[in-house]
């Protein structure tokens, strides 16, 4: 292996060029096959590139990206909050859980877009519906991981609290919720991805704004370069996403990420 | 307070647990009474019910039939006067919180001023000799000194009574030592009443002012046994003495026969 010791820079620099090259490669891979190309429908990263700058620099990013990052805010913070809320109730309680359990893993089990239909009668064509759908896919994840999670609390640790008399406000915020937060985590990593997916669905549907719709507009007037750098602001959003629940994530799980650290050394 | 009152008392305590297989009868018939002030082993052959004892006094289980009291009222439940160390520290002290919020748990929901409270905070960790760490996690500490951390955390609690559940079965012999001597320092220092809890006997005789021997399942009291060694003890010349041996083979000898048979009526001290 190299015998000289690379400065923790440069290391750091390093890292971060590996993790760029392939997705270089491949644009520069799919920039030459899309010039081959003779469909209309395969354009190349350059085009897409440039309507990216025209379209969604400008007034959609108001009229469209706004409204469809909202709801997507709205119904992410919904699900995490009822998923947990409900979750930490029906973990505590077992005859609760044993009740429930079928019929949410049946609930769960639903593909979510079925439910636009029923929702749009329900509700109209309005944010309200588009949040529902969401929330309708994304708590699931959420709502069973916390009743996991709250299940499998320690009990010994229970115990604890049982001796000291711990009030069960302090418990919730002091043993029941972090007890439970790496599955919550978990949870709720999945919960974005479906999130996001029901967000663009929930758009595609009925509406007059919002991301989904504008890529269904693109599509359906042949506009195939405009589509493209619709789906490339998804992806980059999604992306964004997961680097915003990084963060978070390492915030929340610090001394459960240091405590595996050292169990494994 | 030593003042030798009465502060513990456990009259015919029964324990059942029911099973798929039936009932299993965990401790049978069991009463001993212990004083304020007093530091009182209790030990006995494996699988014989001491954790079951623990949990009843400390008001985590409830007795099949039985009384116990506390400072003559009836123990219902958990309650402020009763500290537990239990002897899984890895599992009671709450990996999210510092060392100091460890301590500090079981006083948050006290009325104590701030400044109480953090004083109170920082004498039971500076008793057991980490003050160094207070800002550091449970988990980034060897387990003796985790369960220094519970210790302090049940002192600080400032309970009548604490109650330790083998808590040094899971360290090493230089460890145990050391932290069994802490046990004594407090006890002698601060005068709080402790029940131990062990399956080492050589653990029971040097740390205990008595010896409760229990039977084999279904538990009674075998033996309560006066140990009359100097107060003023210490790893070395203390297990030396003649004494020392004296008691620790006597009480060998009364867990091989409770390991064989029912318990036998309980014998005087040699």
């Amino acid at each position: 292996m190299n015998t000289r010791p690379a400065g923790p820079v440069a290391r750091a620099a390093a890292n971060f060029l590996f993790a760029l090259g392939l997705p270089f490669l491949t644009v520069v891979l799919w920039g030459i096959w899309s010039t081959a190309s003779t469909s209309r429908f395969f354009v190349g990263p350059l085009t897409i590139l440039d309507a990216f700058r025209q379209i969604w620099i400008g007034p959609a990013f108001v009229d469209d990206v706004l409204p469809s990052l909202y709801r997507l805010a709205l119904g992410i913070v919904a699900s995490i909050v009822l998923g947990v809320a409900a979750g930490v109730t029906i973990g505590r309680f077992r005859r609760l859980r044993e009740t429930l359990e079928p019929l949410l893993e049946f609930f769960r089990a639903i593909p979510p877009p079925v439910l636009i239909p029923v929702a749009m009668l329900l509700l109209g064509i309005t944010d309200t519906m588009k949040v529902v759908v969401i929330v309708s896919g994304a708590i699931w994840p959420i709502l069973l991981n916390t009743i996991e999670g709250v299940r499998a609390t320690d009990s010994v640790m229970v115990e604890t609290a049982d001796s000291f008399q711990i009030p069960s406000w302090e418990r919730l915020w002091l043993l029941v919720l972090p007890a439970a937060s790496p599955r919550i985590m978990t949870g709720v990593r999945q919960a974005l991805s479906v999130a996001l997916i029901l967000m663009v669905i929930s758009e595609m549907f009925a509406s007059s704004s919002g991301l989904g719709y504008r890529i269904a507009y693109f599509q359906r007037n042949y506009l195939i370069a405009e589509m493209w750098s619709g789906i490339l602001l998804l992806g980059l959003i999604g992306v964004s996403l997961a680097v915003l629940f990084g963060l978070a994530e390492r915030r929340v799980l610090r001394w459960y990420h240091g405590m595996k650290e050292i169990t494994r050394a | 307070m030593p003042d030798g009152s009465p502060l513990l008392r456990v009259e015919h305590l029964r324990k059942v647990y029911a099973t798929t297989t039936g009932e299993v009868e965990a401790i049978g018939d069991l009463s001993f009474t212990m004083s304020h002030g007093e530091l009182v082993c209790i030990v006995g052959p494996s699988g014989c019910g001491k954790t079951t004892l623990l949990k009843c006094l400390a008001g985590l289980l409830r007795p099949t039939s039985g009384r116990m009291e506390m400072d003559g009222a009836p123990v219902t439940g958990p309650s402020p006067a009763m500290a537990v160390v239990f002897q899984e520290y890895g599992r009671s002290l709450y990996p999210w919180l510092t060392v100091r919020g460890n301590v500090e748990l079981p006083l948050r929901h006290k009325k104590l001023s701030r400044a109480v409270r953090d004083r109170i905070v920082t004498d039971a960790i500076e008793a057991v000799g980490l003050p160094q760490a207070t800002l550091s996690h449970p988990w980034q500490l060897s387990g003796g000194m985790q369960q220094r951390v519970a210790i302090a955390r049940a002192i600080a609690y400032q309970p009548e009574v604490l109650i330790m559940d083998e808590p040094f079965a899971a360290v090493d012999a230089q460890t145990r030592a050391e932290l069994e001597d802490l046990v004594r320092l407090l006890h002698l220092t601060r005068g709080i009443s402790t029940v131990f809890v062990t399956h080492d006997i050589d653990e029971s005789v040097y740390l205990g002012q008595r010896v409760l021997v229990l039977s084999n399942s279904p538990t009674r009291v075998q033996e309560d046994l006066v140990i009359d060694l100097p107060s003023e003890r210490d790893q070395l010349t203390t297990r030396a003495l003649p004494r020392f041996t004296e008691l620790r083979t006597h009480i060998y000898g009364q867990i091989q026969r409770a390991r064989r048979g029912p318990a036998a009526a309980p014998r005087s001290a040699p």
